[in-house]
């Protein structure tokens, strides 16, 4: 086992695969002669050369297209888009095209694409750069979404979704990408489906994807110091969901806090309320509740973001309120 | 040129013509849904530049007005049409339609609706025929309108950047819709456009269909020969509306008349009878045996077809056979921090 960053273990995916299969390429803004604005790429450019390491111009439309063209024709890209928000001028390509082809040519093209972005408030960064939107991307079939909360699914995502046949989104996070973890000194893959119970319990399900994972698991320790044992489940996919493990786990606790950083409306925890009411309604004891970020675009001050985005007392909070113990 | 293939060439625009008016008619007895762009007047571009690439080989991708494209790059016309009829015969299988036309067992890697998508998507094919070394190049078909769009400029600059062997054909028809070109481009001659991202570029007739190979001639030994992307204009003139609802009021019955005089077809076919090729009773007999071609093989086979299971519905969304190793199940338990 090693010990890495969140950045050291996508740069040892890509590394791995870039080595593995000469069809993957890397491309996107500032990935090369740069390194990549969180690392995630550094060194790369210089031990697989320009034509695999593709530093592109500030084109997210056209070059996330060229990957998916690329794709089409047999490549494996790995596409970095900076930030999330950014995604959004991508969004023709990879909607309107990448999660479409498979389907509308019958199953004859398909675009194994991989699409990496950051997508979660870091600090201050105000409202164009602190968008997240996973709950765009989940709600558009022909894409796999997925969430690594750590180094190792980071790693092993990764490398699962540039093998696999379909065009993943990988949702990242800006305030993780320092976080450690173990990864297995081995080559391993992480599946891109299947929710994980992170940490077993019996009195409530606190369930998050991506950096709420660790605001749940931050509850939870509360919780215990109080004498209440929280599960935590992180969906790990956000597309597919894996019904089946909400349900076992709301079966057991028959409690559920959902936390996650973007704003409510049609949201994640919107969805996953469905599924557990579609699923296993008659075992729930107390109203599911949402934590989420508020209702306004991220604002700059850092007393407002702080109040705009929620963190692990909110989630507290939550478990208590659905717990009867407020 | 053989006077073989030239015959074979005023056949295969014969063939077109007739192709988008039966599917015309069809659409009228309401057997194919959904929009239905028609090519009829434009054939010769087409025709004439795919003439010039290696089907099959190299790759071609357009938009919407998609059929004629398809068909010269070796899609087989009865599953082209069993597409319009949404057969699960169809190239697509029935999910795409008319607009959705794919092969990618000859390299026609789709019609798209999105004005300008292929754009990017053909400078893609490019990259990966140039990463693998191969001698293929892209060929991407669009109109005069797409060049309004973003991916435009976007996907000229990195294909001329990267030196990718694509070559952009740009059907000026002068109109996007309704929409004639002055009223919305600030530069009249389409080719102009492309100076500013250090591509070559020409713009020629596109009714001829000897003028479209020549041109085409040079721009693919250009691309193929590894100097990049090459753009070219044709001037030509769609003779139908824009899809099958279009009463064509933004456009003077004079200028359509004008037009019909520089049909393809009959341009090459007065060609080939003045050059005592071909004689008025042989082009009849061709007319004859597309008719009876497009009746008995293609339209048949598209009518007779059955339609896609409606359990089937969900195939196609994804990879149907995924590995496991890649998509799980996950083993609980394997947990980590
Ligand atoms: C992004 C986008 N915007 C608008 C449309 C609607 N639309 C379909 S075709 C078309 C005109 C395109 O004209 P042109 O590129 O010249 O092609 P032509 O139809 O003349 O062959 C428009 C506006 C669309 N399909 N996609
Ligand atoms: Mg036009």
């Amino acid at each position: 086992m090693a010990d890495m960053a969140y950045w050291e273990a996508i740069r040892r995916a890509h590394d791995e695969e870039l080595a593995h299969d000469r069809m993957v390429i890397a491309m996107g803004e500032d990935i090369g002669v740069a390194g990549g604005t969180y690392k995630a790429t550094s060194g790369l450019y210089q031990k697989y050369g320009a034509e695999r390491i593709i530093d592109t111009p500030i084109s997210e439309n056209s070059y996330t297209g060229i990957g998916i063209g690329a794709s089409m024709a047999g490549l494996r890209p790995i596409i970095e888009i900076m930030s999330i928000n950014f995604a959004l001028l991508a969004l023709d390509t990879l909607i309107n095209a990448a999660a479409k082809i498979r389907y509308m040519s019958g199953g004859r093209a398909s675009c194994p694409i991989v699409m990496r972005t950051p997508g979660g408030t870091a600090h201050q960064l105000a409202a164009q750069h602190s968008a997240r939107l996973a709950r765009m991307f989940m709600s558009t079939p022909g894409l796999r979404v997925v969430t690594p909360r750590g180094p190792l699914d980071a790693y092993g995502m990764l490398k699962s979704a540039v093998r696999c046949n379909d065009p993943v989104i990988i949702i990242e996070h800006e305030s993780m990408y320092n976080m450690r973890g173990e990864v297995p000194d081995e080559e391993s893959f992480r599946p891109l489906e299947g929710a994980e119970i992170v940490r077993a319990g019996t009195d409530v399900t606190l369930i998050g994807y991506n950096y709420s994972v660790h605001l749940c698991l931050a509850a939870a320790d509360k919780l215990a110091s109080m004498g209440l044992s929280a599960e935590v489940l992180d969906l790990r996919a956000l597309r597919p969901i894996d019904r089946d493990t909400i349900r076992r786990s709301v079966e057991k606790t028959h409690k559920v806090v959902i936390a996650e950083e973007d704003e409510a409306a049609v949201g994640v925890g919107a969805e996953i309320i469905s599924v557990i009411i579609e699923e296993c309604f008659f075992a729930l004891d107390a109203q599911p509740v949402r934590v989420h970020a508020a209702d306004v675009p991220v604002p700059y001050n850092r007393l407002l973001e702080k109040a705009a985005i929620p963190n692990a007392d909110d989630v507290l909070a939550a478990a208590l309120k659905v717990l009867g113990r407020v | 040129m053989k006077a073989d293939d030239q015959k074979r060439l005023l056949r295969e625009m014969i063939f077109y013509r007739r192709f988008e008016e039966r599917s015309f008619e069809a659409y009228m007895e309401r057997k194919i849904g959904g929009f239905l762009h028609l090519y009829s007047g434009q054939e010769a571009v087409a025709t004439g530049v795919l003439e010039k690439a290696r089907c099959g080989h190299d790759y071609v991708i357009t938009g919407y007005r998609d059929h004629v494209h398809a068909l010269k790059a070796g899609a087989p016309p009865r599953e082209v049409m069993a597409e319009l009829y949404g057969k699960v015969t169809g190239s697509s299988r029935g999910r795409g339609g008319s607009m959705h036309i794919f092969d990618p067992s000859v390299n026609f890697m789709g019609g798209y609706a999105l004005v300008g998508q292929p754009f990017p998507l053909a400078a893609g094919l490019a990259l990966a025929a140039k990463h693998k070394g191969t001698d293929q190049i892209a060929i991407c078909f669009l109109g005069d309108g797409a060049n309004n769009q973003g991916t435009f400029h976007e996907t000229l600059n990195m294909a001329s950047l990267w030196k990718l062997p694509v070559l952009f054909v740009c059907e000026n028809n002068l109109y996007a819709i309704g929409t004639r070109i002055d009223r919305s481009s600030a530069v009249i001659d389409q080719y102009k456009r492309v100076g500013a991202y250090n591509i070559p570029s020409s713009q020629h007739d596109g009714q001829d269909i000897d003028v479209v190979m020549a041109a085409a001639r040079t721009a693919i030994d250009h691309v193929r020969g590894g100097s990049g992307p090459y753009f070219i204009e044709f001037m030509t003139y769609r003779q139908r509306g824009h899809s099958m609802s279009d009463s064509n009021a933004y456009r003077s019955k004079e200028e359509e008349r004008q037009w019909a005089e520089r049909d393809p077809i009959k341009i090459y076919g007065d060609r080939l009878k003045k050059a005592g090729i071909l004689t008025d009773k042989d082009i009849a007999d061709l007319e004859k045996s597309v008719l009876d071609e497009i009746e008995n093989e293609v339209v048949r086979f598209a009518e007779e077809s059955p339609e896609p299971r409606v359990e089937d519905l969900n195939k196609y969304c994804l990879d149907d056979q995924p590995n496991p190793q890649w998509i799980g199940p996950l083993v609980q338990g394997d947990q980590h921090g």
